[in-house]
């Protein structure tokens, strides 16, 4: 556990050195939501219907962004090596990245969002199950991402293939997901979305790190 | 038992399997032959006109079978793949990556056949059904299969990769399809069924199954070619491949 | 027997577009796969049978 907390704490500061990157990925964030109406149309009917899934969208390919980094840097000068060797064992080390990797980049996007779903005219209701289901479903990204991110460590072409992976692996968290706000809006509640967004989480949570962790190890070999 | 064992682990070697698979080939041809022949005769000439669908569900013939076999040809990958980090054995490495394009072109020919059947029946060419936006989906995860173990030089890595992928697509294959049906049913878009033309003809039933025989049959021949091209790739620089009867200049078979 | 002539066969009751589009590109496709996997096995015997012949030439 503190070793845990001693990767996120490393991992934290190494952010904060470096806040462009944490700027860049709510930048982007925010740019391809305000792109949509621009390409739809400014009814807001439409956009209030469209706006859980353009949020959505817009937070799969954000927490993207990042995902290629997470153990990039820490390869490229030799410290993944020095935790692999490290007495804790890797997968924890492992946890303790992807939580940092998600305290950066998917806790503001959590914390942007309502800002962003008010331009969409969604109500208080629907904003407050947009910031639960992308509380509990960025974090979900986050660890499917460190899979990939394992898997294509030192690779040509890494940040696209790393996309390729993994996009299709989010589906059940963007249906979910923006499904809870739709659900909400229409009156269906949002409870049973909510639910299996965080059953997924939780068997992420169980093996998402586990195997990121042999993915890691072969990439090391 | 222990003996069933070393033979077991005697063929999951290249140099032993591949004279094997050179011998099942030819076989599982035949049968791939026969089962298509006797399908299509099923499937066009026995199997009678659906009161609904006219001629045109014909298509099911093969784009069932087809449907089935991407998913069927996932899970034997994704075996493969287990067995391949359980045992770190070399064959089954190959085998997974023999069998990811036809995997992958299984895929393929159920969306375009899916397409070609939906455009006559629902009156456009893609509906977001459950079924097919899944196929959609199983097909991305081949293509990103096959994408990882290209973008991999070094043999061993490409399959334990691979192997890793494989096994997290397997488990989330269930999970994506649930949830695609979940989304589908609470939008209720065109939740035309596809199974529920109103009474299956027996003989229709019959014409999928030996349809799907036959799939199955090609699958395992040509996987097996695959496989046996890509063991002489890999292992173009070991005394057994340099000692084949075709590399030393006898029949090129 | 469901067709009275040939012609009837390749009309599939007017859905002769779909059922043959359907059939054609799924037995063209698997006619290409064996001719595509017998070249990579046939380009790779080439190589290595030349790489042998090379090296019996260096030998002798």
């Amino acid at each position: 556990m503190k070793a845990i907390l001693a990767v996120v704490r490393r991992d934290l500061l190494l952010a904060m050195r470096r806040k462009s990157e944490v700027l860049t990925v709510l930048f982007f964030f925010m740019i391809v939501v305000s792109l949509f109406p621009l390409g739809i149309g400014p009814e807001t009917p439409l956009l209030r219907k469209i706006a859980p899934g353009i949020l959505w969208v817009a937070a799969l390919l954000a927490s993207m962004l990042g995902l290629a980094r997470l153990f990039a840097a820490d390869h490229a000068d030799g410290t993944l090596e020095q935790l692999a060797l490290s007495p804790s064992p890797l997968g924890l080390l492992v946890t303790g990245k992807i939580a940092a990797h998600w305290l950066v980049s998917g806790l503001p996007l959590v914390l942007l969002a309502p800002v962003l779903g008010i331009q969409f005219d969604l109500d208080a209701g629907a904003l407050g199950v947009l910031v639960v289901a992308l509380l509990l479903g960025t974090p979900l990204l986050s660890l499917i991402g460190a899979i990939g991110a394992a898997l294509t460590l030192g690779l040509r072409g890494g940040g696209v293939l790393l996309s390729l992976l993994v996009l299709p692996l989010y589906v059940p968290a963007l249906i979910f997901g923006a499904g809870a706000v739709e659900a909400h809006v229409s009156g269906l509640g949002a409870g049973g979305h909510l639910s299996l967004l965080a059953a997924l989480l939780a068997l992420a949570v169980f093996f998402a790190p586990w195997a990121a962790t042999a993915a890691l190890r072969i990439a090391l070999e | 038992m222990s003996n069933g064992l070393i033979n077991w682990f005697r063929y999951a070697s290249p140099q032993s399997f591949y004279p094997l698979a050179g011998k099942m080939i030819p076989w599982f041809w035949a049968l791939a032959a026969l089962f298509t022949g006797v399908g299509l005769w099923i499937s066009f000439f026995v199997a009678p006109t659906d009161a609904v669908q006219g001629e045109g569900y014909r298509i099911i013939f093969i784009h069932v079978p087809a449907s089935w076999m991407s998913m069927f040809i996932y899970c034997v990958m994704a075996g493969w793949a287990a067995i391949g980090l359980a045992l770190n054995t070399r064959l089954s490495g190959m085998m997974a990556t023999a069998l990811a394009p036809t995997g992958a072109l299984m895929a393929f020919l159920s969306l375009w056949t899916g397409a070609l059947w939906g455009k006559p029946m629902w009156g456009t060419w893609w509906v977001w059904d459950a079924r097919l936006t899944s196929e959609l989906i199983l097909f991305f995860l081949y293509i990103g299969f096959i994408a990882l173990q290209a973008a991999i030089d070094d043999p061993r890595r490409a399959d334990k990769a691979g192997a890793i992928l494989a096994l997290v697509g397997v488990v989330n294959i269930p999970i994506i399809y649930f949830s695609v049906k979940w989304w589908n049913t609470l939008h209720q878009g065109a939740s035309v069924s596809l199974n529920k033309s109103p009474s299956m003809a027996q003989t229709m039933l019959w014409g999928m199954l030996v349809m799907a025989l036959a799939f199955w049959m090609y699958a395992i021949a040509i996987a097996l070619m695959r496989a046996r091209a890509i063991m002489l790739e890999r292992e173009a620089h070991t005394e057994w491949v340099r000692s084949l009867p075709e590399v030393t200049g006898g029949s090129a078979r | 027997m469901n067709w009275g002539s040939a012609g009837e066969f390749l009309a599939m009751g007017g859905y002769g577009l779909y059922v043959w589009g359907s059939f054609g590109v799924c037995a063209l496709a698997l006619a290409m796969e064996p001719i595509l996997v017998r070249k990579r096995r046939s380009d790779i015997l080439r190589s290595l049978r030349r790489e042998r012949m090379a090296e019996e030439m260096e030998t002798q």
